[in-house]
């Protein structure tokens, strides 16, 4: 039972971290937690991009991954897909602990995530249709009749069952990530993994891909991970969002809450302010002393 | 300098340990490595064959010039054959080599690098390594072979084009010379040397390919990368191995 005080004590801690007392506090005990990044602290040569990061994402659910750019949301997506190592701290999925994993370890655990890449990452060798099956010839030894009915059905899902005998330079960008999509999920992944998908779209692309997202989450039940800054796209779909800036979880809970945020840095990136926390300058010398400098 | 030329051989040996223990998986898929004998073999074929058609007819001016100073303008064939099948066949075939294939392998896969391809084969769980580098290594040393072989008989018949039809040197004395003089360790020398080209100019494109910087400058100067290191490597095993078979 839930005492004053317990809510209270809520209370405070939501409005240190920008969640209201009703969302989600991170939890790693929890039995539907799939991914869950502990700790983490990650960096290169000339500059640290994580400093303690604690991220979950839930059985079922879309959480959403934001923040501005270069704060390190792809690199979060590697850590999360074991292609880099924390240097402190561990990522866990579905229970098992990356950095204890050898490649095979890893390969195994990839063979039940799919990956949407920003750019689609297609393979320019090969058609619409063999970039949709290479997955399936790699894994598996199923009878082409099945491999045709299987890429034909997903690229019927993502629309273009239309387009599969086209190359990836004949299609436009939005095609080319539903291309990637459908890719994505040949295998029947229990993870989708979604690196700014809505970049470069038109309306109507991003609509779709928006809507492809939302299905592939409640007719396939696919945990969903999207990183993205296009706040708005994703109030619409996530039902789990966390804020990063600095290395760290600014604020989490559901983007509405995330709207409601009193948090300076939350209210920026939701309003788009060119200058706030995070600052519109590169740092740099005094800007007078500079130009004057200069002259001299 | 020294210190980092260290470190570049230590880090092409462990690439290529692990690129040789992709290629028995490779060679379970034959497609895959025929498709690459043809990128790197036939569609480096005109070049190839227009090149050793002039090497030969050079080869046969030169030579006549040569041999009319000592009159034996009838070992001509000889010379011009053990000139292509020792040495001109197998360099200058690795030479064009590293220029047509080993750049369009190099940038091919840094490309392939720049755009994702590689990650996202990672993400599926698919080795590159397996399915991208080791194809296309055992491509390359399998072509390089067969292309010497093409240049040296178009650079024969430059040769003989020039010596018999221009300079009317005796047939029956070129082709009867050139088989009386030339064994079969000549063959098997230049066989030795244009596997060892292949094996070198290949590593090196695949190696710089899967290594460039995902950039176009990082891709362009890996490109480049790959020729001056080629042709360089060609020169010092073709000097090591000439050497070796005196």
């Amino acid at each position: 039972m839930t005492t004053p005080q317990a809510l209270s004590n809520a209370s405070s801690a939501a409005a240190v971290s920008g969640r209201r007392p009703d969302a989600q506090a991170i939890d790693p005990a929890r039995d539907d937690v799939v991914v869950a990044v502990r700790d983490v602290h990650y960096g290169i040569p000339t500059r640290a991009i994580f400093k303690g990061l604690d991220i979950q994402a839930r059985k079922g659910r879309i959480t959403a991954i934001m923040g501005p750019s270069g704060t390190g949301k792809t690199t979060l997506l590697r850590l999360i897909t074991g292609q880099i190592a924390p240097s402190q701290g561990n990522v866990v999925v579905w229970g098992q602990d990356l950095s204890t994993l050898d490649r095979e370890g890893i390969y195994a655990l990839r063979k039940r995530m799919g990956m949407l890449f920003q750019n689609g990452a297609l393979l320019t060798d090969l058609d619409v249709f063999e970039n949709v099956a290479f997955p399936l010839r790699e894994h598996t030894d199923l009878p082409e009749p099945l491999i045709r009915t299987l890429v034909l059905t997903k690229l019927h899902a993502v629309g273009l069952r239309g387009a599969a005998y086209l190359m990836p330079g004949e299609l436009s960008g939005g095609m080319s990530r539903r291309v990637a999509l459908a890719r994505a999920i040949v295998m029947d992944p229990e993870i989708l993994i979604y690196d700014e998908p809505f970049v470069g779209l038109d309306p109507i692309s991003l609509g779709v891909i928006l809507r492809l997202i939302r299905q592939m989450n409640e007719g396939l039940g696919i945990t969903s991970i999207v990183v993205s800054h296009d706040v708005q796209e994703l109030a619409t779909i996530a039902h789990d969002s966390y804020l990063m800036s600095g290395g760290k979880v600014v604020a989490s809970g559901t983007p509405k809450e995330l709207a409601a945020s009193g948090l300076e840095v939350v209210k920026q990136f939701m309003t788009g302010s060119d200058d706030g926390p995070v600052p519109f300058h590169y740092p740099a010398p005094d800007y007078r002393q500079e130009l004057l400098g200069g002259d001299e | 300098m020294i210190i980092g030329g260290l470190r570049k051989l230590g880090q092409v040996t462990l690439f290529l340990g692990s690129l040789l223990a992709q290629c028995g998986p490779a060679l379970a898929r034959p497609r895959l490595v025929v498709h690459q004998i043809y990128n790197a073999g036939a569609r480096s074929l005109i070049i190839i064959m227009l090149s050793g058609l002039f090497v030969g007819m050079v080869l046969a001016l030169t030579g006549i010039d040569l041999l009319a100073r000592f009159g034996s303008e009838d070992v001509l064939g000889v010379a011009a054959a053990l000139g292509l099948l020792k040495e001109l066949g197998p360099v200058v075939t690795a030479l064009l080599f590293a220029g047509r294939a080993g750049t369009s392998l190099t940038s091919e896969i840094g490309l392939m690098r720049a755009t994702d391809q590689l990650t996202a084969m990672e993400m599926m769980a698919v080795n590159p390594m397996r399915y991208v580098a080791a194809p296309r290594f055992l491509g390359g040393i399998i072509a390089m072979p067969l292309l010497v072989a093409i240049f040296d008989i178009v650079g024969l018949f430059g040769a003989q084009l020039v010596g018999v039809q221009q300079m009317k040197v005796n047939a029956g004395t070129f082709w009867s010379q050139m088989q009386g003089a030339v064994h079969l360790d000549d063959v098997v020398e230049g066989i030795i040397k244009s596997l060892s080209f292949g094996f070198a100019c290949t590593l090196i494109a695949v190696y710089e390919g899967y290594n460039a910087s995902p950039t176009a400058e990082g891709v362009g100067l890996a490109t480049t990368r790959t020729v001056v290191a080629s042709a360089v490597l060609t020169l010092i095993i073709d000097y090591l191995l000439t050497a070796a078979f005196l």
